[in-house]
């Protein structure tokens, strides 16, 4: 399967999203280029985290607009897999290829920790490898997590099971006091209504090899790859 | 030429963890009174266009295409010739 790994400027995580690609999954993988609409025949593409254009304005509200989003909205529209993470989710948010916000943390502190998850949803095509309850250590690194969205939307994203990760006590419980940023009921990734597009903004690619000590996020991409090659068997 | 005067802001009902952090400082030194403190942004675009009708045109195509984000935030503006 091809894999792409969107690079605008200011992405810092586009490396270790190819690593996670290259060298865990062993799959094929290339970047694309902001500027560049033609995304070639990629399988599934990853919207990296960083500070596009300096979070500027707000985090992905000018890299959303760039040339290449055009393609992955298209690409997305199609039934593609897409992942953003961390500003890739912000990304996503302003792209309105998911719903609601990221805000400034409650705690108004950049936050750059090991984060426990409880995985809420398995039975999607990023979270299979996954069992439902199951808590994993993904770090998280952002200024602007703080998940928000109009009381329905949530209502209904709750009752469609779109949350995949909230924020928990490394036994599983979720509360306010396991909360980082200030994210409504916890939340820390989720997907579209049609299944393909997700969003996080824990770092599954910072943990996915296990040379870093942490290896739970891996499940993110085996999940999307066992997925793909299903779906094109 | 014309300048328009852009302030956005965070919807009403939104926390704004910064406001609340400057109303603490507020009382911190001493100011009684403050009810509520809400940050926002202001963008100052200088257009060079002299008609107002043109002018708001555009500037309402770049506060809902890029200069807010209606999900989160309100916006309003002032036109005025510079």
């Amino acid at each position: 399967m091809n894999w792409g790994v969107l690079l605008l400027p200011g992405s810092n995580c586009a490396e270790d999203c190819f690593h996670a690609v290259d060298q865990v999954l062993g799959q094929p993988v290339r970047y694309l280029w902001h500027k560049d609409t033609d995304l070639g025949d990629v399988d599934a593409i990853i919207i990296p985290g960083g500070f596009s254009y300096g979070d500027h304005l707000r985090p992905g509200a000018i890299a959303h607009l760039s040339p290449a989003m055009t393609s992955v909205k298209a690409f997305a529209e199609k039934g593609g897999l897409v992942i953003g993470i961390c500003n890739g989710f912000q990304i996503l948010t302003e792209s309105r290829m998911l719903p609601g916000a990221l805000l400034q943390n409650k705690g108004l502190k950049f936050l750059c920790q090991d984060q426990t998850l409880r995985v809420e949803n398995n039975s999607t095509a990023f979270t299979s490898e996954y069992e439902a309850g199951d808590v994993i250590i993904c770090p998280i690194a952002h200024n602007e997590g703080n998940y928000y969205a109009k009381a329905e939307t949530i209502e209904e994203m709750e009752a469609n099971g779109q949350v995949l990760f909230r924020y928990s006590s490394p036994d599983g419980e979720v509360s306010d006091a396991t909360n980082p940023n200030g994210s409504i009921n916890n939340i820390a990734g989720i997907i579209n209504r049609n299944g393909n597009v997700v969003g996080m903004m824990p770092h599954p690619e910072r943990s996915a090899d296990s040379v870093l000590g942490l290896s739970a996020g891996k499940g993110v991409f085996v999940s999307m790859l066992k997925h793909l090659e299903a779906v094109n068997s | 030429m014309l300048r328009a005067i852009v302030t956005v802001m965070l919807k009403k009902g939104i926390f704004d963890p910064q406001g609340r952090a400057v109303h603490n400082g507020l009382e911190s030194i001493g100011f009684e009174g403050v009810k509520q403190v809400r940050v926002g942004k202001q963008l100052e675009i200088d257009l060079n266009l002299t008609d107002r009708a043109e002018a708001k045109k555009m500037v309402d195509e770049m506060c809902d295409k890029m200069l807010a984000n209606p999900v989160v935030e309100s916006f309003s503006y002032e036109i005025t010739e510079v």
